[in-house]
């Protein structure tokens, strides 16, 4: 036992200082006062200046703008059909098809991006067309169709994380509601909504942050003029490493670390408020 | 009138009932609105958006490209690529022409041998990698748990692509690995050629899809019963034999989940070859994209994601199975 011990607790020491050292190392040299990144000049740094830059540059602060608005509205439709998606699958019992909506929900999360890009991209092309042909109608590749195509690909982790939080408890209560006469509807948002909460929360997160990430997919479905932000960082660092960009990935970096600490904390007050008050009624 | 009136007006009056006016709120209330509007939502919107683009893509991909086009390729679902034989039967022309030249083509055979290598030999790094962690996590006390789980899906959830990016400054030549080995630790004289290598993207596969290989496997690992272990131990087992006829076996769902979440992206891999990955040996995605934006040869490109996918289909319905066995396990 012990040596086994040693050994896989010296792999996690390794491995975590793996998944860490390249970021603290864009951190560090975010506040490097050197034009060739890597090399620190220890004379003038630490600056701020990187940052500076980083606030006046439009074209980053454009495209966070879009991505910001992209992933909002796709991370709400994505929990939306994503909730009830994971509902259908975990309460509806076998119905015909449930087999091809499941297998739909999870394909997904494995497919390799530039398929999925692809094949957005070209069903959006066949409906400019066939709307064109029907009614004359045009639209134009932008933020709508960078949003559908979002929704389609970050539903799947809503669905699965909603699914799996209904499937860790039984559905006694929502029959208790409905046997007291409820309609099906307000069992939904007064019983199953409010236990499966934490669940869509952090659907809604995941989608987010899926969706403000997401460059292959945006790439094809994006027209022009409408550049993300993954978009506008893809094409500056293919010509090599720039400071701004260490400045935004340690902002970014920032609200990531305190949002997740924070939710941490959060749920683990929760988890004992719950605990402490499961006690109590029990000892009452 | 009852629901069930004789005669020749019997399903009409049924069809009446059924819909007219007082139980149709009923109805729809307790079976449309319910269920049925509840499934369709969601199936329709992945029917459309999920499932139709592949019916598209496999349909393009046996179209004729043309170049100048907008868009560039001659429809299949054209009249005149049907036509009746002189026999009476149906004739459909396809252009088949797309898959003939990616099987035949050496800058395609090789590119597709090489994603899979690649995709192959970075899955079983990241299990090496990530089983031993994901075991570690699973018996450290349950405060460290937390801690240690934090710190795994912390980077999941900062930039895919800044992480990769991050990469760049350590493997470049004047990156800061080569500055350790050469100041520092003074091993070598001449820096290291390590980005725009197999090696560089490697390392950026396993480490963008190490939580995805730890998380599935703690999950897994997590639940083992530690009495079974005791048993072995007691029954003088030493303790990498209780790893190997123990542990091992039962964690298999989740060696296969966590491969197959890492492995099938992996081969489809876009991003961290075209930033870390050589220039004289392309990965599939890459082609796929070159093919599509900058020949603008959409059939080509098609023909790639319907093989790409072909090929992904045994490996997805099996990770289907082992996620879905998992779901099913959560409900017990």
């Amino acid at each position: 036992m012990k040596t086994q011990g040693m050994f896989s607790k010296s792999m996690l020491g390794f491995g975590l200082a793996f998944l860490y050292v390249p970021i603290l190392s864009m951190i560090v040299f975010s506040f490097n006062d050197s034009r060739s990144v890597t090399v620190w000049n220890s004379v003038t740094s630490p600056t701020l200046k990187w940052y500076g830059e980083l606030f006046r540059d439009t074209q980053v602060l454009n495209a966070a703008w879009l991505s910001i608005r992209v992933a909002a509205m796709s991370a709400s439709g994505a929990v939306i059909l994503g909730t009830l998606a994971g509902l259908v699958l975990a309460r509806f019992g076998p119905f015909r098809g449930r087999a091809l909506l499941q297998g739909l929900t999870t394909a997904p999360l494995v497919m390799p991006e530039v398929i999925t890009g692809l094949s957005m991209l070209l069903l959006f092309v066949t409906l400019e067309q066939l709307l064109q042909f029907m009614f004359g109608w045009q639209f134009d590749r932008g933020i709508a169709t960078i949003t559908i195509a979002h929704i389609t690909f970050t539903m799947a982790y809503v669905t699965v994380v909603v699914q799996s939080r209904l499937a860790t408890f039984d559905d006694s209560l929502e029959e208790a509601a409905l046997d007291l006469g409820a309609r099906p509807a307000r069992v939904f948002f007064r019983i199953t909504v409010p236990l499966i909460l934490p669940a869509i929360l952090s659907g809604w997160l995941l989608a987010f942050t899926l969706s403000w990430d997401d460059l292959v997919v945006t790439q094809f479905v994006s027209g022009p003029g409408s550049n993300t932000l993954p978009m506008v960082i893809f094409s500056r660092v293919r010509l090599g490493v720039k400071p701004v960009v260490n400045a935004l990935a340690t902002l970014m970096v920032l609200v990531v670390a305190c949002g997740v600490i924070l939710s941490a904390i959060l749920m683990r007050r929760q988890e004992q408020r719950r605990k402490r008050e499961e006690q109590m009624a029990a000892a009452g | 009138m009852s629901r069930d009136a004789p005669g020749r007006l019997g399903p009409l009056w049924t069809f009446l009932f059924r819909f007219g006016p007082p139980r149709w709120t009923e109805y729809v209330l307790k079976n449309w609105a319910g269920q049925r509007l509840v499934i369709l939502v969601p199936y329709l919107w992945l029917l459309v958006f999920f499932l139709v683009p592949f019916l598209i893509v496999l349909n393009i991909s046996f179209a004729e490209p043309s170049p100048l086009g907008r868009p560039p390729y001659e429809a299949v679902f054209d009249w005149s690529l049907f036509r009746w034989a002189e026999d009476g039967a149906l004739q459909i022309r396809l252009m088949i022409g797309s898959y003939h030249y990616l099987f035949n083509e050496p800058l395609y055979v090789s590119s597709w041998l090489y994603s899979i290598k690649v995709a192959f030999f970075s899955t079983v790094f990241c299990l090496m990698l990530g089983y031993p962690m994901a075991y570690a996590i699973s018996r450290a006390s349950p405060t460290y748990r937390n801690v240690f789980l934090l710190l795994i899906i912390l980077p999941f959830w900062t930039s895919f692509l800044l992480r990769v990016y991050a990469w760049i400054g350590l493997l470049k030549a004047d990156g800061l690995i080569n500055q350790f080995l050469m100041n520092w630790l003074h091993v070598i004289d001449e820096p290291l050629a390590m980005l725009n290598t197999s090696f560089a993207v490697y390392i950026g596969i396993v480490y963008s899809y190490l939580p995805f290989m730890i998380l599935p496997l703690y999950s897994n690992l997590e639940k083992h019963d530690n009495t079974l272990l005791e048993a072995a131990q007691d029954l003088g087992a030493g303790p990498i034999r209780a790893f190997a006829r123990i542990t091992l076996p039962l964690s298999f769902p989740g060696v296969m989940a966590g491969s197959l979440l890492v492995f099938i992206p992996a081969v489809g891999e876009y991003v961290i070859p075209s930033l870390l990955g050589r220039a004289d040996q392309l990965m599939i995605a890459r082609l796929l994209a070159d093919e599509f934006f900058l020949n603008r040869d959409w059939p080509k490109a098609s023909a790639v994601a319907i093989v790409m996918l072909l090929l992904l289909v045994v490996p997805i319905m099996v990770f289907q199975h082992f996620q879905n066995k998992e779901l099913e396990a959560q409900k017990r």
